[in-house]
């Protein structure tokens, strides 16, 4: 039950992007296309839940028995960017279709502040292990839903006759106003 | 490029966030209120200015080939000595910013600046290409906020103007209101750098 209720809250009523503003920018970047935005989004649930997995380590088996609490931003990012190199060295490795589906996206993920930021919210709302994980994955699949619906909706604005100065990225964010909108729905589901 | 241009570039002509769209998270996220986004625009001044200083001093330094983690790490330190430092004497603006302050690291404006600027010119100039761009970012915040403010909670920097009982438009402060207002404000924009575009031609 608790798992439930951490899924539908990171997926739905509190979407990482409509309503926690994390990752504004590949969703604005990478929304143009469906196949993009599938790609971005797999590539996000990905490397979410394992830099979530690794940080959650490092800070209750390095950075908490030390008493170094305060260093957790530099080692988190630090933790994180070579983290995605490391996966990007190894997928490109073991599996070449993996790394073609997946392997444009990766380098864009190290600034995607849903990763950092998800790593530092596991750590204050004192989520265990198990929770951290299933609270990542549900992130990762709450950025991709936003992610593709945006798409789809982006893909047909492109036949639609935009006014001059709303072109590009205003009409865009208009377009994230109303989505968000929608999903206030869901609040109180839980 | 005197020093001035170089000042008042970051503030209209390469705003971060109406022109080069970058560091949308925060400009968003904090901007519930006027305060709140003045508090997150002075919180990135001060890492971006500082961030700047130092990259340029060591410029010559650090080998082209691990230039980017040192950055990282750079930056990462102001972060961390905002964090305390706001956790120490602002405790609620604090908690009210949250977890934007320490993901000033991961907001590509700083980074950008660091790769696109600082690595390449003197102290002084990045200096004051720090704090133009930070001001920028900061005016844009605090009019995004006092915005939000006035429409959602009929108050500006925390001084109610409309009956103490009645709301605002509540949505504006909400998420969906982030989105409108900035949309709206970076179209307004558009209009006025065509306008100022047409001009020349008309005379």
């Amino acid at each position: 039950m608790e798992y439930l209720i951490i899924i539908i809250s990171a997926i739905f009523v509190s979407n990482v992007v409509l309503t926690q503003f994390l990752g504004i920018c590949p969703f604005l970047g990478v929304s143009q296309k469906m196949s993009t935005a599938v790609g971005m989004g797999a590539a996000v649930v990905f490397v979410l839940t394992l830099a979530t997995l690794v940080t959650y380590l490092v800070y209750y088996g390095i950075l908490a028995p030390l008493h170094l609490e305060y260093l957790q931003t530099i080692a988190f990012i630090l933790v994180i960017a070579s983290l995605v190199q490391m996966v990007e060295i190894i997928i490109k490795k073991i599996s070449q279709p993996l790394y073609q589906a997946l392997g444009i996206y990766l380098p864009l993920i190290t600034t995607n502040c849903a990763v950092l930021g998800v790593a530092l919210l596991v750590i204050t709302k004192n989520y265990n292990l198990g929770e951290s994980i299933v609270y990542a994955i549900s992130i990762g699949i709450g950025f991709g839903l936003a992610l593709i619906i945006m798409a789809g909706l982006r893909e047909r604005l492109e036949f639609s006759n935009i006014p001059k100065a709303f072109q590009g990225v205003p009409i865009a964010l208009i377009l994230a106003g109303i989505l968000s909108l929608a999903f206030m729905g869901f609040t109180g589901i839980i | 490029m005197n020093q001035w241009q170089n000042f008042s570039k970051g503030i209209l002509k390469e705003n971060p966030v109406l022109v080069l769209v970058l560091g949308m998270c925060p400009t968003l996220a904090v901007t519930s209120s006027a305060i709140n986004g003045l508090a997150m625009g002075l919180a990135f001044t001060f890492v971006l200015t500082l961030s700047n200083v130092i990259i340029s001093s060591i410029r010559k330094i650090v080998p082209k080939i691990i230039r980017i983690p040192v950055f990282i790490v750079i930056i990462a330190t102001f972060v961390t000595i905002i964090d305390m430092v706001m956790h120490a004497f602002v405790p609620d603006l604090y908690k009210a910013l949250g977890i934007f302050i320490p993901l000033i690291v991961v907001n590509c404006i700083v980074l950008g600046r660091a790769e696109a600027f600082a690595s390449k010119n003197n102290v002084l100039s990045s200096l004051i290409d720090g704090l133009g761009m930070g001001v920028g970012f900061t005016l844009i915040l605090t009019v995004l906020g006092m915005i939000r403010e006035i429409l959602g909670a009929g108050s500006i920097f925390g001084y109610k103007f409309i009956a103490p009982t009645s709301d605002g438009i509540l949505v504006f402060i909400l998420a969906p209101g982030a989105f409108l207002t900035l949309g709206i404000l970076m179209a307004l924009n558009n209009l006025y750098k065509n306008k100022m575009s047409n001009k020349p031609k008309n005379n």
